[in-house]
């Protein structure tokens, strides 16, 4: 199986998330998704990175984030992981409960969710790791690498 | 780009002409500082015309509920006008699309208020 993997450390910054949501939508594009399903993309990673930024490491300048891109023959896979204290799931509300519409935050994670085949999130006490899984629909993994 | 705001008067009402992105950091706190001055000057009718948002994300529809229920808490009230494609699935994907009263005419968005 052919693989191309891509691999970042970035500060606990919001050019961090820029940079996260550039790169995802580079590497989308190079993938061959669509315009939609690359905007879909990296608004995930864009929200996932806005997580691990804040919610994980709180700003905090002596905590990295690391994101990991990595093309398969059927997917594209992208790895967030940050070096807080654990997201604690319970936690999370359901934002289209009727109790919660009118909530000004909570939604990033339920955006993800939408926009991604699979997403899979694993808390422990040394940081939470997301990993964000999309179907390459008729893709070829040999096709052009993403320029890093 | 980040975001850009520009005001104007039509019959009583106040329309902020929005353009570039809406995302955490400087384009929630721009959304949310022209509100909040609206309000506080009595311009309490005001039309988001978001025409020119190309991108908002999650932080960035929280400031549109923010600035909708600030508004609503103050006698005020707020409506969207011109949302683009990408936009209106964001509102439709997180229910908000209803909870919003949205515009796609301008002058029917004013003459509303009234």
């Amino acid at each position: 199986m052919t693989k191309h993997r891509l691999s970042y450390t970035l500060d606990s910054t919001l050019e961090t998330v820029e940079s996260a949501e550039q790169t995802a939508t580079r590497v989308a594009a190079d993938a061959g998704f669509d315009e939609d399903e690359v905007m879909r993309i990296a608004m995930a990673v864009r929200e996932a990175a806005v997580n691990a930024v804040l919610h994980g490491n709180g700003y905090d300048p002596a905590k990295k984030v690391m994101l990991n891109f990595e093309r398969t023959n059927d997917d594209l896979v992208i790895t967030i992981r940050d070096q807080g204290h654990g997201l604690d799931m319970s936690k999370i509300p359901d934002p289209l409960a009727p109790e919660n519409l009118l909530k000004s935050s909570g939604r990033g994670i339920f955006l993800i969710r939408s926009f991604m085949d699979e997403v899979h999130i694993q808390p422990s006490q040394t940081g939470t790791e997301i990993k964000l899984v999309k179907r390459v629909h008729g893709g070829s993994a040999d096709g052009k690498e993403a320029t890093p | 780009m980040s975001m850009k705001i520009s005001t104007r008067q039509v019959d009583g009402v106040t329309i902020l002409d929005c353009s570039g992105r809406i995302t955490l950091g400087e384009g929630s706190i721009i959304l949310r500082d022209n509100v909040s001055q609206l309000l506080a000057k009595g311009q309490k009718k005001i039309l988001l015309n978001l025409g020119e948002i190309n991108y908002i994300d999650s932080s960035g529809i929280g400031e549109l509920v923010t600035a909708f229920t600030t508004a609503r808490k103050q006698g005020g009230e707020l409506k969207l006008l011109n949302l683009t494609k990408k936009v209106h699935d964001l509102l439709q994907i997180t229910k908000l699309y209803t909870v919003f009263d949205v515009k796609d005419d301008e002058a029917a968005a004013v003459k509303s208020f009234n």
